[in-house]
């Protein structure tokens, strides 16, 4: 078994610096890995591309890092509900390009898997298509869209080993899977790292050779942007 | 007229046994609760997950189980989860039959614009410039006219395009149309409204062929 344990989220961070791309996972709140962020924001550094498919809300995930002008670029495929990632956008501070959620999602699994680029017919038409390649197959018309180059791949699971191993949890899943091994170092956060050999080989969503570096995520807010329920008849 | 209940009652109509459906955020999620309960149908939403449930009871709810609008939700009993390129494999692969979802403006030749207003509103297109430019069925719900009262069925869209010739029908609160060649084919009125008043709602070029019946709700 090759060890991808770290026993430190400062541990696991190793390596970030300045200007850097980074990938991170989550659909709105869900799924986001909180305890990397923390340490992104307390590390200080600046100027980074942030490649994940929202942007956080105003006081939680990706958000803190842009109170702290820590974003020099997003790249995304939904943003509302963020008054400050509006403001740094409008201002011109925030580098922002909103691309489809299947083409971000197809992006990162590009990289993942060693193509170059893919054919989406996803914003044909549009300006999202503005300047790129298009191609017509089978008398329908796609875009090229090319594969990211990331430095790192920050996402959460729900379990995982010392193998590197992933176990996702619901709809928490989301844009996690597709980054691991996707940018040069994957770094995964999990709910419950377990002892290796215990989670069953079958039931494995992403295996260890796509992360380089796990470790136990502690103190989960895991917020939920839009309560919604229904009361009991 | 209809209101936005009625709009999603009128389009649960659209929704067949065995079909897989893709619900927009707003009108659309109303669907939901409208469907005939003696045919079998399975909602997908875009983050990852197919065979959506109800909102869950007060106490119940989950952070890690929502849907794309990122509200709380339940799964049904054969439900699945899944990442996000599995899900717009589901949705570009045109395994999702119908995708009903709603717009700021539809063009007569099936253009739809609902994801930017420049200089006022950037939220970004989210999925929906995958759904529309992939699904073999596409059903805008949506208001007739803005809030200004201008006409949200054109000639031509005005704002930055979400997908080029693939709306195939709208319901609104005043009609059932239908995207064809010619532009818009009126086929069905809401209650109480007149071809007149629909006429005057309508900037695009509508077709108007015999006798037009009132919705059947």
């Amino acid at each position: 078994m090759i060890n991808k344990k770290v026993n430190a989220v400062s541990d696991a961070v190793k390596g970030i610096s300045d200007n850097m791309t980074f990938m991170l996972g989550g659909f709105g709140l869900s799924g986001i890995p909180e305890n990397a962020i923390a340490a992104l924001v307390k590390s200080g550094i600046k100027g980074l591309t942030c490649i994940s498919n929202n942007a956080g809300v105003d006081d939680f995930g990706l958000g803190l890092l842009l109170q702290q002008k820590q974003i020099k670029k997003m790249v995304s495929s939904y943003v509302g509900e963020n008054d400050e990632f509006e403001r740094q956008m409008l201002s011109g501070e925030l580098d922002v390009e909103l691309i489809p959620q299947g083409t971000l999602a197809e992006r990162c699994r590009a990289a993942q898997a060693g193509f170059p680029a893919i054919y989406t017919p996803a914003g044909y038409g549009t300006e999202v298509a503005e300047g790129k390649e298009t191609r017509e197959f089978d008398g329908k018309m796609y875009v090229l869209e090319h594969a990211f180059k990331a430095d790192f791949a920050f996402v959460k699971a729900w379990k995982g080993d010392a193998a590197g191993n992933l176990i996702f949890k619901g709809t928490a899943r989301n844009f996690n899977p597709v980054m691991c091994g996707a940018a040069t170092i994957t770094v995964a956060e999990v709910e419950e790292l377990v002892p290796v050999g215990e989670l069953d080989p079958n039931q494995i969503h992403i295996p260890g050779i796509f992360v380089q570096r796990i470790f136990q995520g502690e103190k989960y807010e895991k917020r939920i942007e839009q309560r919604t329920v229904r009361t009991r008849e | 007229m209809l209101d936005k209940t009625g709009i999603a009652k009128r389009i649960a109509k659209e929704v067949q046994d065995s079909y897989y459906v893709n619900l927009g955020i707003g009108i659309p999620t109303l669907v939901a609760n409208y469907v005939r309960d003696d045919i079998e149908v399975e909602f997908q939403s875009e983050n990852g997950v197919l065979g959506m449930g109800p909102f869950p009871f007060d106490g119940e709810e989950d952070a890690d189980i929502i849907n794309a609008g990122k509200q709380t939700i339940t799964t049904l009993p054969g439900a699945s989860f899944f990442d996000s390129a599995m899900s717009f494999s589901m949705i570009r692969g045109q395994h999702v039959h119908l995708t009903i979802l709603g717009a700021m403006e539809v063009a007569e030749n099936g253009d739809i614009a609902n994801w930017k207003i420049p200089g006022k509103m950037v939220k970004g297109m989210g999925g929906a410039m995958d759904l529309v430019a992939s699904a073999e069925n596409i059903i805008v719900a949506m208001m007739h006219t803005n809030r200004a009262g201008a006409s949200k069925l054109l000639k031509k869209c005005s704002l930055p395009l979400t997908g080029v010739g693939c709306v195939k029908k709208i319901v609104t609160n005043l009609a059932v149309l239908e995207v064809t060649e010619k532009g818009f084919k009126l086929l069905e009125r809401a209650p109480g409204v007149t071809v007149e008043e629909i006429k005057q709602a309508t900037e695009g070029t509508l077709i108007v062929e015999g006798d037009i019946p009132e919705m059947n709700i």
